[in-house]
């Protein structure tokens, strides 16, 4: 994609939709109508109850961070999330390799698979729940059981999809079945996971989130849930904003990972976002 | 040169009695595809095929598009197992791929996660050559293919016609006594075929292996190989002529099509490969 504006232009106008945004929300929330207009009483058109303010919001992101409360819980759900990607990745690309290499288990467990991953994941929450306690592991869980599919469909991909000429070319050099593995569907699997890493990454932390949010002692799900709990629509909104923002950080370290692991691709692939 | 001296031990896997057998024989061939269901009549590709490619012999394989040109190639691999009929390579029936053939393909076969210089020593590299000794002579390989400033490029950086030298390079470091090429400068420009065309024969002189190039380009194939032979229109297709070329090598592809026995030989092929080419121009188009 070409952009119409520079990069300085670019930013300009992406910060002024965020200034227009939280605008609104300050003055919505903040400044009276007056009696008469809208109703008999002057009301806020955005109640700070239900929307609270974007300076309280600050306010409590702030202290938050200062004081350290947060930073425990940030810890938490970065652990759940890194421990979900890694053992949910490493699951799917061990079965992607084996399904895409074996035709057979392949077509035993299609229908499986399909059902497995129609399932829609929340449910399955309780699950782990109850067998795996309210600590970080039912939630790794639930990052896993949304991970493995992402991996594993995108590693059958990839191996099932290597050019036919590239591989008769790795036979004729002499390459072994081991040294076809290595050099020829190991890389193409890759390329396929990482064009999926953003993704993966993603459902991982959206896993840990859900899980924590669903029933946990600690973690940003957890904080959102507690103030939920008492009506306290700041700390949502706070805990909504970390989230965003610890969001935004991870995808920009994926960019940079997956910048330096498709080098070696055309141009046109890396510049997609 | 020094990219070649580590060859020595490949050749001597070959026993000494075996030079005078041909580097490559088929004897009647055939090879079918079978239909998707099982009722359906096999395709027939090729059928009684008899071709034999001498030692340091460049035959060129010309026929009409979809004739199955590219099936003997493959079959002469070890890619594809004839239905009917044998390979023998060097006098010996082939049983798997063949391990004494170079295959320089028609479509991309380049690795497009190593860099060119990777691609290159990677035939060394499986074959139990250290990396650094591979890296090297995949250096030197690059140099005399004039890619010497490009190694550490990617094939996406690079244009057809490099990527086809890059290819080159990637067959040759391995030093076949076969090599196979199908169409390898087809998707080239008419010029860039030329300075391949040079380049390969180059190359090709210092050893002279035995080369099967596949082509549908008559003037490519005479001005390049030492035997023509014709293939009719497919399916089913045979070998239905076979022409000697006298010209004298060492040769330059373009100056070698100024010469008048160039024209002769040109004429005569043609006029038989023209009915063939005519036929499988119909077929093709009825089939689409």
């Amino acid at each position: 994609m070409r952009f119409l504006f520079s990069r300085p232009a670019l930013l300009l106008f992406q910060v002024l939709v965020a200034v227009v945004l939280i605008g609104i929300w300050h003055f919505g929330s903040t400044v009276r109508i007056p009696a008469g207009y809208l109703s008999a009483k002057a009301v806020y058109p955005l109640d700070p109850f239900f929307f609270s303010t974007p300076i309280a919001v600050f306010e409590r992101t702030w202290r938050d961070f200062a004081t350290g409360v947060i930073w425990y819980h940030l810890g938490i759900t970065l652990l759940e999330t890194a421990l979900a990607f890694a053992i949910g990745a490493a699951g799917g690309v061990v079965v992607g390799f084996w399904f895409a290499r074996r035709q057979l288990v392949a077509a035993v467990f299609d229908p499986y698979v399909k059902m497995a991953n129609a399932l829609p994941r929340v449910v399955l929450a309780p699950i782990f729940a109850l067998w795996l306690g309210l600590g970080i592991w039912s939630k790794v869980a639930l990052g896993v059981s949304l991970v493995f599919f992402i991996v594993f469909f995108n590693v059958y991909q990839g191996v099932k999809e290597v050019s036919p000429t590239v591989l008769a070319n790795a036979r004729m050099l002499g390459m072994s079945e081991r040294q076809l593995l290595r050099h020829v569907y190991w890389p193409s699997a890759l390329t396929w996971m990482f064009s999926s890493l953003h993704t993966s990454v993603g459902f991982a932390l959206v896993g840990a989130v859900v899980g924590e949010y669903l029933g946990s002692a600690a973690g940003l799900g957890y904080r959102i849930h507690q103030a939920e709990g008492v009506f306290d629509v700041t700390g949502v909104f706070s805990g909504m904003l970390v989230l965003a923002v610890f969001v935004i950080l991870i995808d920009a370290g994926v960019t940079l990972i997956e910048n330096r692991l498709t080098v070696w691709r055309p141009s046109t692939s890396a510049n997609q976002r | 040169m020094a990219g070649l001296d580590g060859t020595a031990s490949a050749r001597s896997e070959i026993p000494a009695s075996l030079p005078a057998a041909p580097a490559a024989q088929l004897e009647g061939v055939r090879i079918s595809f079978s239909g998707r269901q099982a009722k359906e009549t096999p395709f027939i590709a090729v059928d009684s095929v008899d071709l034999t490619v001498a030692d340091g012999e460049f035959l060129a394989i010309v026929g009409p598009t979809g004739c199955g040109k590219s099936t003997l190639l493959n079959a002469t691999a070890g890619l594809l197992i004839p239905s009917v009929g044998r390979v023998r390579v060097f006098g010996q029936p082939l049983a798997g791929l063949n391990r004494q053939a170079g295959y320089l393909f028609q479509a991309e076969a380049l690795f497009p996660w190593k860099t060119v210089e990777e691609n290159v020593a990677i035939g060394l590299e499986v074959a139990g050559v250290a990396t650094a000794e591979a890296r090297a002579r995949a250096m030197a390989w690059l140099k005399r293919v004039g890619l010497g400033a490009f190694g550490a490029r990617y094939p996406h950086m690079l244009s057809g016609g490099q990527r086809k030298r890059v290819g080159l390079a990637q067959v040759l470091i391995r030093d076949p006594k076969i090599l196979l090429m199908d169409e390898p400068f087809g998707p080239l420009d008419a010029q860039t075929r030329q300075i391949m065309g040079n380049l390969l024969l180059d190359l090709w002189s210092l050893d002279r292996k035995a080369v099967m190039f596949v082509t549908h380009d008559l003037d490519e194939a005479i001005a390049l190989a030492d035997r023509v032979v014709i293939m009719s229109a497919g399916p089913a297709s045979r070998i239905i002529g076979e022409w000697r070329v006298g010209l004298a090598r060492p040769r330059d592809i373009a100056e070698v099509r100024l010469l008048p026995e160039f024209h002769a030989l040109h004429r005569e092929i043609w006029s038989a490969l023209r009915e063939e080419v005519a036929k499988g121009y119909l077929q093709t188009e009825g089939a689409a």
